[in-house]
């Protein structure tokens, strides 16, 4: 009976954790926004902008996996190499508030731009 | 440093463009001697002054200059040390730098793989014989729980040397609250070795039956999985070969006239209207125009037409094709970023990254994927626990590991990048340039196929084609007279006529008395002689006799040609014909999409004879004359009522419109650059073979992709329920977690393999 218990709170974690949880928005000052891409994370994943204004983000990427090589940001149709150890600005066009998800090309490598 | 960063970020939001030319060109120096925040202001205000720059800033931190302007490297250079300092020019990374670079990283991290790889299943695979023998793999006695002990802390071992990435990435992007498949490969072998070390050192925890340890588990999974990264990292390589082979077409080198003297410089210092020399068999290092020489020039690399193309001054020629026999100067027009072969292989690089919509939804599962595996193993565990049989405990470690291995997402998230990447190269190869996956996809669908006439089906320049003697009888002589007499005048005919005599090499005579007579044609004298040429209304109110010759003329026009009536001193010469000549395989072509049961249909400005002339002759029964530009827009919307998905094929400024209406948009390379930008799809040889090789790789790539979608889901979605034991009840079959490692190293091999399996294929031959 414990054991069933313990079960569904896993589960019930599992979800809150990756789903429900959300992380608070990272947000630098415009022009300096780094991305490092280590470990099958972006660092930060979260990152906040204003609206109505070009976006650079900088990426870095440190992690060998061919799967982090390329960022993928479906909604402005860009897709992008990013070269190993070596930064990568990446310009986004003006977008509407909203939220907008990057991510590996395999997806599993995923942030949000959040743009307000 | 940093200019040349932004400049490859500008490109990632800018449209593909071939028309924007960036005359300026960015360089940049490293500067020496450079002390103080002073001396910066200095070296700026030297670089400011030579003649040709625009901007020059310079970064003190990095010592280095970054320069934009139409000029050479060594007049900065030379200003540099005037100022008195040192400069040196340091190179733009080319795209080769950076390929080389990958293939240097992509190669250290597969030799780790397979080293991490090799201890793995130094470890695991002599466990596995051994327990698939029979041996005996519980803990009852002392020495077996010593002996299992010394395994368990190899194991441990392994799991630091092998597979630590998967676990620094689970544990990394647990903080981060995201999932992914390290912590899918983490979680179960960390699992199966944390058991395993509960049965040796607590074995009074476990029921006897369950005192079995699965230490083979752990490292065979983490061998196997470390293998099947290494071999696709291996099998991702071939993917790009179309864009490794775009890229190896950049020459390194250029021979240059400056100041009259033939120098050989990197390719990066060649200027825009630089005078280039190409000798036989060399390539060409960037785009421009022949001033000088005559050659043939091999472009079978951009356009996949396999005839040489021949060139002489006025042509235009490309970077990266190879000049075969004769020896030529150019100036240069396009350098740089800007040169045709630069902007294909961007355009490629992000059609091959673009996905098509058909591999969106695999995309969303793949997103929420890990975490749903993780609550299914959580689950099964549960069900084992209340209704397995025993023992219950072992059960239930067991199918959760099992689930948690063989559930990779990899595979549902390679499926569709790996063959679009294959399929845009594969008709990049064939001279088909697709700007992204969502074309792709809906060339495969195309039902209704529209031709603009003019300069797509036909040449786009109209040629004599015929002349036909009336009262004189040289024809080389009516043609010499007729050009000379029409060498002063504009009209768009008058042109093909001197053309046709310039090919004959016929020499012009100069022309007196000469005069246009607007809406009927042109008169004048050649060598003593009165000439008249034009329409039969010319004729008629000069008082020609043209009447024998009426049937001859309206003949002509009925095969698309328009007569013009020659007469020297008031007798009819001959009747010269002129028309747009059809490309020698439009016919071809157009059969060719018709046999793949695609309604095509031609649209022309031109009138209605001409227009059915040329419908007849290439075997098209639905055709528009008269079109004006506006109204071919709305033939596509028309047609598109009509259910049917459109392709757009047109060359000029006026096709724009309906090129970017249409569903999918075909450019004629050849055309112009605003037709090109509005189009999905560019053909970068003339022929309309083009549009068949591009509908039968989009539909040889959607057929690919499916084949990999289908057998990504079949793989997790039999996968899971196997995992987790819904067949055991049945025929109490239950999946070994080393299995489910092996299929899930596999399984995206198996993707990456099948998507490459698409660069064998053939468009049909023609």
């Amino acid at each position: 009976m414990l054991i069933n218990i313990l079960g569904l709170l896993l589960i019930a974690l599992i979800v809150w954790w990756f789903w429900l949880y959300k992380p608070s928005d990272i947000s630098l000052s415009e022009d300096s926004i780094v991305v490092t891409v280590e470990n099958g994370i972006y660092q930060p994943s979260r990152i906040k902008v204003s609206a109505g204004q070009p976006i650079t983000l900088t990426f870095i990427r440190k992690d060998a996996s061919p799967c982090a090589a390329t960022v993928i940001f479906p909604d402005a149709e860009i897709s992008e190499e990013l070269p190993l150890n070596k930064a990568k600005v990446i310009v986004l066009p003006t977008m509407q508030p909203g939220e907008y998800s990057f991510t590996c090309q395999m997806q599993m490598y995923r942030g949000t731009l959040v743009v307000d | 440093m940093e200019s040349n960063l932004n400049k490859d970020g500008d490109h990632a939001s800018d449209k593909d463009s071939w028309g924007v030319k960036n005359t300026d060109v960015t360089q940049e120096l490293l500067i020496e001697g450079a002390s103080c925040g002073s001396c910066v202001a200095k070296i700026e205000g030297a670089l400011r002054a030579v003649v040709g720059v625009d901007t020059a800033e310079m970064n003190f931190a990095q010592r280095t200059a970054s320069v934009t302007g139409n000029v050479s490297s060594e007049q900065l250079i030379k200003a540099v040390e005037r100022a008195g300092y040192n400069a040196k020019t340091r190179k733009n990374e080319s795209d080769e730098d950076v390929l080389e670079e990958k293939e240097q990283a992509d190669l250290s991290y597969y030799k780790r793989l397979m080293r991490e790889m090799t201890i793995a299943l130094i470890l695991g695979v002599p466990l596995m014989v051994y327990s698939v023998i029979g041996g005996e793999m519980t803990v009852t006695t002392s020495t077996e729980r010593m002996a299992w002990l010394i395994v368990g802390l190899m194991t441990l071992g392994v799991m630091v040397f092998s597979g630590k990435h998967f676990f620094i990435g689970a544990w990394k992007s647990l903080l981060n609250h995201s999932a992914n498949m390290d912590t899918l490969i983490a979680l179960g072998t960390g699992t199966a070795w944390f058991y395993s070390m509960v049965v040796v050192f607590f074995p009074s925890v476990v029921p006897d039956m369950a005192r079995h340890v699965y230490f083979e588990a752990t490292a065979m999974i983490i061998g196997l999985i470390d293998l099947g990264l290494a071999l696709e990292l291996k099998a991702r390589g071939k993917t790009s070969a179309a864009i490794k082979r775009l890229i190896g077409l950049q020459v390194k080198t250029a021979r240059v006239i400056r100041d009259g003297e033939e120098i050989d410089i990197g390719i990066e210092q060649v200027l825009l209207s630089d005078l280039v020399r190409i000798r036989p068999g060399e390539k060409i290092p960037v785009d421009g125009v022949v001033l000088e020489g005559h050659t043939a020039v091999d472009e079978s690399m951009l356009t996949g037409e396999p005839m040489p193309v021949e060139k002489t001054k006025g042509d235009r020629i490309t970077g990266g094709t190879i000049n075969k026999s004769g020896s030529v100067v150019f100036k240069a027009t396009r350098i740089g970023k800007d040169t045709a072969l630069a902007q294909i292989i961007t355009m490629v690089k992000r059609a091959q990254n673009s996905k098509p919509p058909i591999g969106r939804l695999a995309d969303v599962i793949a997103g929420y994927f890990v975490p749903v595996v993780m609550i299914i193993a959580v689950t099964s565990a549960l069900v084992w626990l209340n209704f397995g049989p025993a023992p219950a405990v072992a059960y239930a470690m067991v199918s959760a590991t099992t689930v948690l291995i063989i559930a990779c997402p990899c595979a549902l998230g390679l499926a569709t990048p790996m063959s679009v990447m294959v399929g845009v190269g594969k008709a990049a190869e064939a001279g088909v340039l697709i700007r992204n996956g969502e074309a792709l996809q809906t060339c495969s669908k195309i039902t209704a196929m529209i031709l603009d006439k003019t300069g797509t089906i036909t040449v786009g320049s109209p040629k004599v084609t015929k002349i036909h003697l009336a009262n004189a009888t040289d024809e080389d002589d009516v043609l010499q007279k007729a050009a000379s007499l029409e060498a002063g005048s504009e009209h768009p005919l008058a042109q093909s006529i001197v053309e046709s005599a310039k090919e004959r090499d016929l020499k012009l005579e100069s022309v007196e008395k000469f005069n246009a007579i607007a809406g009927r044609g042109v008169e004048g004298m050649v060598e003593g002689k009165h000439l008249l040429f034009g329409n039969e209304k010319l004729m008629r109110e000069q008082g020609v006799e043209i009447s024998r010759y009426i049937d001859v003329a309206q003949g002509m026009a009925e095969q698309a040609q328009t007569p013009m009536y020659f007469s020297v001193n008031g007798s009819l010469a001959a009747i010269i014909a002129v028309a747009d000549p059809i490309k020698e395989d439009s016919i071809s072509a157009i059969r060719r999409l018709q046999k793949n049961n695609i309604r095509v249909i031609m649209l022309t400005g031109d009138n209605r004879a001409t227009a059915k002339a040329v419908a007849d002759k290439v075997g098209i029964t639905e055709f528009f004359a008269e079109v004006l530009p506006e109204d071919k827009a709305k033939k596509v919307a028309e047609l598109q009522m009509q259910d049917e998905i459109v392709g757009m094929t047109g060359d000029g400024i006026n096709d724009a419109p309906a090129l970017a209406l249409a569903n999918v948009g075909f450019a004629i390379g050849t055309g112009t650059d605003v037709a090109i930008e509005s189009a999905d799809i560019t053909l970068m040889r003339g022929s309309l073979h083009g549009l068949a090789d591009a509908i039968a790789v989009s539909k040889a790539t959607l057929r690919n992709i499916k084949q990999n979608l289908f057998g990504a889901f079949v793989y997790n979605v039999a996968g899971v329920p196997f995992a987790a034991g819904v067949l055991y009840p049945f025929f109490g079959l239950l999946l070994s977690p080393v299995i489910a490692g092996a299929a899930m190293a596999f399984s995206s091999l198996t993707v990456v393999t099948n998507a490459n399996r698409l660069r064998l294929f053939k468009a049909e031959e023609h």
